[in-house]
């Protein structure tokens, strides 16, 4: 009786000690971690690539920060983020050089709460700098009654609403206020977190929308498939070239066609405040990282034949999800791109 | 125990007992030392962890993490003061709506309560503890901010004139300390009024007689009687209610509007450290602004422990003065 006991204790503390280390059955051929923005888009990617090839991909959306931090340590296979890598974070990369491939492309849109608005808000990138800066403080400000000839603006106090949590939108949006405003740029400048200076937090895009639905007068900016999703109003807002622009999935894949990207780019560029007339200001890419050196065969090669798939048929699911596609001049020149990367010490484009 | 029980063998038989009951109560030992054992190397390991993780940022910045206001990530800049207020703030706001209705709950059901009020009132309470923070959120979002900012807030502002005080100054958004105070109150208010109604109930019967055969009324009864008796344990509830108020993040965060500043007035927004970590830790990608924010987790930590060692005195030093 002590025997069974003793063997049952032995097997109990035996089971504890082994299901730290026990791994599910072995089903997924790869995985990926990183930005919650494309998160649905690339859900979809992966269910429709593994209905076709039977290929399961993984992916966390932890957030770029935690996608690039663990595709350093190689503990996934492939990273995601809405903003480029750092040269910094380039180099402490533990798998070597990185490659930026851009996916889709997404945009942060103003959304406001003015009573009794009936049309779209006219905003050029200084006003909503200034705005966001607490230089603005009334709606019937002479510099937004000057945009917006026949509205009529209320006499009240502008309330700004951001996003609280490090995020890809923040950093698309301050990316753009740093871009048009030498002042933003000076001395607040860009990034997944900002320093405000006035205004409330709120945590992700429902928390800044609940706001500005909620309180008269406030402003605020989410993400574009957010704000369409949920019948938010939002701003035109002026391009380079001098036009109010709506956002749209449209004027977004514009804002990167007008990109003349030199031949040899990296792909880490900011299409913030593009030249172009249709080109929607507050747009931005986001990407897949991938070591350019794959050691392992089979991993690498899933890997390519995914993305490679991903620009071929993926792209044209983009826009039913809200996302912008790549224009298919820039998908021609990704696509081979895919060939500098190196499966087991041989580039890909060598062995077709 | 019939007729003839052989004496060898009743006595070889209880030996046996023995030595099996020996033999077992060293494995129950074993076994319940090491799960005593695992509870403090859990704690001891989440330490050392947190403050491994932090003390890049301790060494680089110093107390400045708990003492300056400046939290610019872009700059370099982490001074954590405002969430280590608002932590504070929040909490404190909590506890002094939560305490007296948690206690006067309590002391209805267990002193005032018919019978067939009690199991369903005392359920429902409980229930309170069983909703997700994040539920607690949405309804803040939708209920309790829209109230707050066109009724409550105008009301102690303007109409009690509380706006005179730099308490209550100041325009009325909606997201503020106070959201997250009241947020925090009825989180809390559960575990308080738990704990005090099971120790009132603990109370003994000889107690209440005693009290009133000296001829105190009923409300006398309690406070004289009944309260003192079980003032170590409510103290302990209220503590309880503390440590969830200080912990909690998602109701927080999305009722307190996340403005690192220290601001007097309960109406403005503020930030606390939970949600300050929570905000922040899945997109900081540079090793001093994760290592700040581990470091803002230890002083939660610390606070969390001073928190506990001051409940566990109290209780201590109310329980000694009761003796004596």
């Amino acid at each position: 009786m002590i025997k069974t006991v003793r063997s049952i204790a032995v097997a109990i503390s035996a089971a504890a000690l082994l299901s730290g280390g026990v791994v599910s059955a072995q089903s997924v051929d790869l995985t990926g971690a990183g930005a919650t923005f494309p998160y649905p888009i690339y859900s979809k990617w992966f269910a429709d690539y593994a209905k076709s090839t039977g290929v399961k991909i993984n992916y966390q959306s932890i957030g770029s920060g935690g996608g690039i931090r663990q595709l350093s340590e190689q503990t996934v296979d492939f990273g995601a983020s809405d903003g480029p890598m750092s040269d910094q974070e380039l180099a402490g990369a533990k798998g070597g050089p990185v490659l930026h491939f851009p996916t889709v492309m997404g945009a942060v849109v103003i959304t406001y709460n003015i009573p009794g608005l009936n049309r779209p808000l006219n905003l050029s990138g200084d006003v909503i700098s200034d705005i966001f800066a607490g230089k603005i403080t009334k709606w019937n400000d002479a510099r937004i009654v000057a945009q917006n000839r026949g509205v009529a603006l209320p006499n009240s106090d502008v309330l700004v609403t951001h996003r609280t949590d490090g995020s890809g939108t923040t950093y698309i949006f301050s990316d753009y206020l740093s871009a048009v405003s030498p002042s933003w740029s000076s001395s607040l400048g860009k990034g997944k977190e900002i320093k405000w200076p006035v205004g409330i937090g709120g945590k992700g895009n429902e928390g800044v929308a609940g706001q500005v639905k909620q309180t008269p007068g406030s402003i605020g900016y989410v993400e574009l498939a957010y704000a369409k999703q949920n019948n938010l109003p939002y701003a035109n807002v002026r391009n380079a070239a001098g036009r109010y622009v709506s956002p749209s999935i449209a004027s977004v894949t514009a804002a990167a066609g007008s990109m003349k990207l030199p031949k040899n780019t990296d792909y880490r560029v900011s299409i913030a405040n593009a030249p172009g007339k249709e080109s929607y200001p507050i747009s931005s890419m986001t990407w897949i990282l991938v070591y350019q050196n794959q050691p392992d065969r089979v991993k690498g090669t899933k890997l390519v034949n995914f993305l490679r798939w991903a620009y071929k048929d993926g792209e044209k699911t983009a826009a039913t999800l809200d996302y912008a596609p790549l224009p298919a001049s820039m998908l021609a020149q990704l696509q081979s791109r895919l060939k500098t990367i190196r499966i087991a010490g041989t580039r890909v484009g060598d062995a077709r | 125990m019939t007729a003839l029980p052989a004496h060898w063998l009743d006595k070889d038989r209880r030996e046996l007992r023995l030595k099996e009951s020996a033999a077992s109560d060293r494995i129950y030992e074993l076994l319940t030392t090491a799960c005593a054992l695992v509870v403090p190397a859990l704690v001891v390991s989440i330490a050392v962890a947190i403050f491994a993780a932090a003390w890049p940022a301790f060494a680089k910045l110093g107390l400045s993490i708990v003492t300056s206001s400046n939290w610019d990530v872009a700059g370099g800049h982490f001074g954590a003061a405002p969430a280590v207020f608002g932590t504070l703030v929040s909490s404190a706001v909590a506890l002094v709506i939560a305490t007296p209705l948690a206690i006067g709950v309590a002391i209805f059901l267990s002193e005032f309560s018919p019978v067939w009020l009690r199991q369903p009132v005392g359920f429902l309470v409980d229930l309170l503890a069983a909703i997700p923070s994040v539920v607690y959120g949405l309804w803040g979002i939708f209920v309790l901010i829209p109230l707050l900012r066109e009724h409550v807030m105008p009301f102690l502002r303007d109409t009690l004139h509380l706006g005179a005080t730099p308490f209550f100054s100041g325009p009325a958004y909606g997201p503020s300390m106070l959201a997250a105070g009241v947020i925090l109150a009825i989180m809390a208010l559960p575990y308080i009024s738990a704990v005090s109604r099971e120790v009132l109930m603990a109370v003994p019967r000889s107690q209440r007689e005693a009290a009133l055969a000296l001829g105190a009324t009923r409300w006398e009864m309690i406070r004289d009687a009944v309260i003192p008796y079980a003032r170590s344990g409510i103290i302990g509830g209220i503590m309880l209610g503390l440590g969830r108020a200080l912990g909690e993040t998602m109701a927080v965060t999305m009722l307190i509007g996340n403005r690192p500043e220290i601001s007097a007035s309960l109406l403005a927004p503020g930030y606390t450290m939970a949600s300050l970590i929570a905000n922040e830790f899945s997109e900081a990608t540079n090793d001093l602004h994760l290592s700040a924010l581990m470091a803002v987790g230890a002083v939660l930590f610390i606070i969390t422990l001073i928190v506990n060692a001051v409940a566990r005195w109290l209780v201590w030093s109310v329980a000694r003065s009761r003796a004596q």
